[in-house]
């Protein structure tokens, strides 16, 4: 866990007052809503379909039980009894009242909450791995380095007034939980001949109208310079980015348009001016930020309890055990990730319910901490495997022991036109019907990883580009069409997924999809050829011709 | 944002009227004939030609405190009066999400 220090306290209290001053002068007219937009935005409220609705910030990741309770009070009291979280560690309520988010910001404050740089054109929340310093063969915990950005560039000027939106996610294990490849920038750790930290540095990812793959602009840069290296890049960024027009604002049209070699270079040079400068980080800063974060006391527990051993003559369990526990860099632990898919349920939704009692349980078998990752699910970092069955069971009681953890029903899905006020078409009732369709457990797990990914506008906030199975809502003549995509990933080999072809309709979307299944089994070489090996292998043609022969 | 009454022209198909979100709570509302806003599509001022929506419109516009991003959308008047949403994303705005019960427990 981290603990926040005095400034950051203040600093939120400080906003939590600014903002009930700003609502009153609006709510009396005082203020219009032209001057009032970009006040709310700082504070993570846009206006939806329905309603306002609210984003928080979970940097990256990581809630204390305090901080869940306080996001289930705020889901009863002032919402509808639920939140959605969302694709980059963050929660957002979708009924909120403007007249009482002073409130709802207030009580999150107690417990060191905010919605700082969850909208507008600025530095948002840094993303990391939800599996950070606890994943087996993690060079470092990642979090360190997301804070030091996080302290360095909330409500800094530079940061403040970008061409456009600005993310940066991070990741310290050779498995790339946090799809580094498609943020603005992406950073890796990595150790250099001499042992010392640093990072692969990636920029211009990023999906929406024009999606990229982030391209590494340098292979190696010290943490001790990383801060004057990322400003350095937002320096040329702000320099040149095409403010003119915000489809073209993103960085990663700026280093497509410029090329990386010439984009490298302006960094380099702009580096150069201020690498020796304050930005220079002491080891001190790191190690202070290094002491807040706080381990459990983990005993040293046996690799294969009796209470594992017994409990694995229970079908059930053992199902739910192979997908959703994880090896844990101290034995007798595990990872639990706990998965927010629940057959016909909205991906990413929690209940108020759901969160208090996911609060009690991370007390009881997490040491009090709970994660959040970008696959709309959530998870227990620190639990002793003799632990497992007992919280499985009461997972179960709640509705949150789904055992289809990267399975074909694990889908990540925007909220879509049910919710937002940019979409073309729905996403949830998609992926609702989808799970439904696979809800079969030994079918599922036939098909194996496998993921799909929906967006209810080119926006991409499902990322459906880089969905396994990738799905777009677009409009025609008033009619919600659905394109496909397949072959996309967001791991470390990322890659952009390619249409198979004309739009479908709505009520065609399940249909198209099992024929894509079906035929992925039919042409699988062996069980163990998952999805994506076989579109590598054979291209989309075969696909294209399956849905398309009968349609 | 360019202010809605900055568009050049305002075309409408048919019949018309003019919705936001209500200020203090964000919740759907309707402008009506009476110059105030209303929950219920029923009470809804209805517009026929591109005149009449663009006062609709300028109207609603200044009433900055009542509702917030006013914009002209389609409906559908049947021959009882009855009016209803000419479009998919009128109707969810209308009667809510199609996802049945959030969040299931
Ligand atoms: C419901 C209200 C939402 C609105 C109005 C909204 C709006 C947008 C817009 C306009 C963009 C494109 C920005 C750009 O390319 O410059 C975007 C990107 C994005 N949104 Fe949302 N979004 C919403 C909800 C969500 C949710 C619920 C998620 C997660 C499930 C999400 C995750 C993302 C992500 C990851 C991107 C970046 C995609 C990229 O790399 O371009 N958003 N959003
Ligand atoms: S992808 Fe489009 S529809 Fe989905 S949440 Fe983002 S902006 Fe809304």
């Amino acid at each position: 866990m981290y603990a926040y220090d005095e400034i950051d306290r203040t600093l939120v209290n400080e906003r939590v007052s600014e903002f009930r001053d700003q609502v009153k002068r609006r709510l009396s007219g005082e203020l219009t809503e032209d001057e009032f937009k970009i006040l709310r935005l700082q504070n993570g409220v846009y206006l939806q379909l329905h309603a306002y609705m609210f984003r928080v910030a979970i940097p990256y990741g990581t809630l204390a039980t305090n901080q869940l309770r306080a996001l289930a009070h705020v889901a009863r009291k002032y919402d509808r009894g639920y939140g959605h979280f969302t694709t980059r560690q963050n929660i957002q309520f979708n009924w909120i009242k403007l007249a009482e988010l002073p409130d709802a910001l207030e009580d999150l404050a107690k417990v060191g909450i905010h919605a700082m740089q969850t909208s507008g054109n600025n530095m948002r929340n840094v993303t990391s791995d939800q599996w950070a310093g606890v994943a087996p063969g993690e060079i470092e915990d990642p979090r360190i380095w997301s804070e030091l950005i996080r302290q360095h560039t909330t409500l800094h000027p530079e940061f403040s007034f970008l061409p456009r939106k600005f993310k940066i996610a991070i990741t310290a294990s050779d498995h790339d939980r946090a799809a580094i490849k498609i943020h603005d920038i992406g950073l890796r750790l990595i150790k250099n001949e001499k042992g010392e930290t640093g990072f692969e540095v990636l920029v211009g990812g990023g999906l929406g109208r024009t999606p990229f793959i982030a391209k590494t602009i340098k292979h190696f840069v010290h943490g001790r310079d990383i801060l004057s290296y990322i400003e350095a890049i937002l320096r040329v960024y702000n320099q040149y980015g095409r403010r003119d027009n915000i489809y073209k604002a993103r960085i990663k049209i700026l280093v497509h348009e410029l090329g990386i070699e010439k984009f490298s270079r302006e960094v380099e040079a702009e580096w150069q001016h201020i690498r020796n400068s304050s930005l220079q980080i002491d080891d001190e800063v790191i190690e202070d930020i290094r002491s807040r974060f706080t381990y459990p006391a983990y005993e040293k527990l046996p690799h294969m309890p009796d209470e594992l051993r017994q409990a694995a003559a229970d079908p059930d369990f053992e199902a739910w055990r192979k997908n959703s526990v994880a090896p844990h860099k101290v034995p007798g632990y595990s990872i639990v990730t706990i998965s927010l898919k629940p057959t016909g349920g909205p991906p990413g939704d929690a209940t108020a319910e759901q969160m208090d009692a996911l609060a009690d349980l991370a007390d009881k078998f997490s040491f009090g901490e709970i994660r959040v990752g970008h696959e709309q699910n959530l998870a227990l970092p620190h639990v002793a495997k003799r632990d497992l069955p007992a919280l499985w069971k009461a997972l179960d009681k709640l509705g949150l022991a789904t055992p289809n953890v990267n399975l074909i029903t694990d889908i990540i899905a925007c909220p879509g036109l049910d919710y937002c006020s940019l979409a073309n078409a729905r996403s949830i009732p998609i992926a609702q019907e989808l799970t439904r369709r696979f809800a079969n457990h030994e079918l599922a797990n036939l098909i194996g990883r496998l993921h799909i990914n929906i967006s209810g506008c080119i926006n991409a906030c499902g990322h459906h580009h880089v969905g396994h199975i990738g799905i777009l809502g677009v409009e025609k003549n008033g009619e919600e069409v659905y394109q496909i995509t397949i072959g996309g990933r967001a791991d470390e080999n990322a890659a952009l997924g390619t249409l198979i072809g004309p739009g479908v309709k709505f009520d065609e979307v399940a249909d198209v999809i099992e024929d894509i299944v079906e035929a992925y089994l039919a042409l699988r070489e062996r069980p163990e050829e998952l999805f994506m090996d076989t579109v590598k292998r054979l291209g989309v043609e075969p696909f294209k011709e399956r849905v398309y022969a009968t349609r | 944002m360019t202010s809605p009454l900055e568009q050049k022209k305002i075309k409408i198909a048919g019949p018309s009227i003019v919705t936001a979100n209500r200020t203090w709570d964000g919740i759907v509302v309707y402008r009506t004939a009476t110059k105030s806003w209303s929950a219920d599509l029923s009470e809804a001022a209805i517009v026929r030609n591109s005149d009449e929506a663009k006062a609709l419109l300028a109207e609603s516009v200044a009433d900055d405190v009542g509702a917030i991003g006013p914009y002209i959308a389609p409906v559908q008047v049947g021959a009882d009066g009855k009016i209803e949403p000419g479009n998919l994303r009128e109707q969810i705005r209308r009667t809510g999400v199609t996802i049945g019960q959030s969040a299931q427990v």
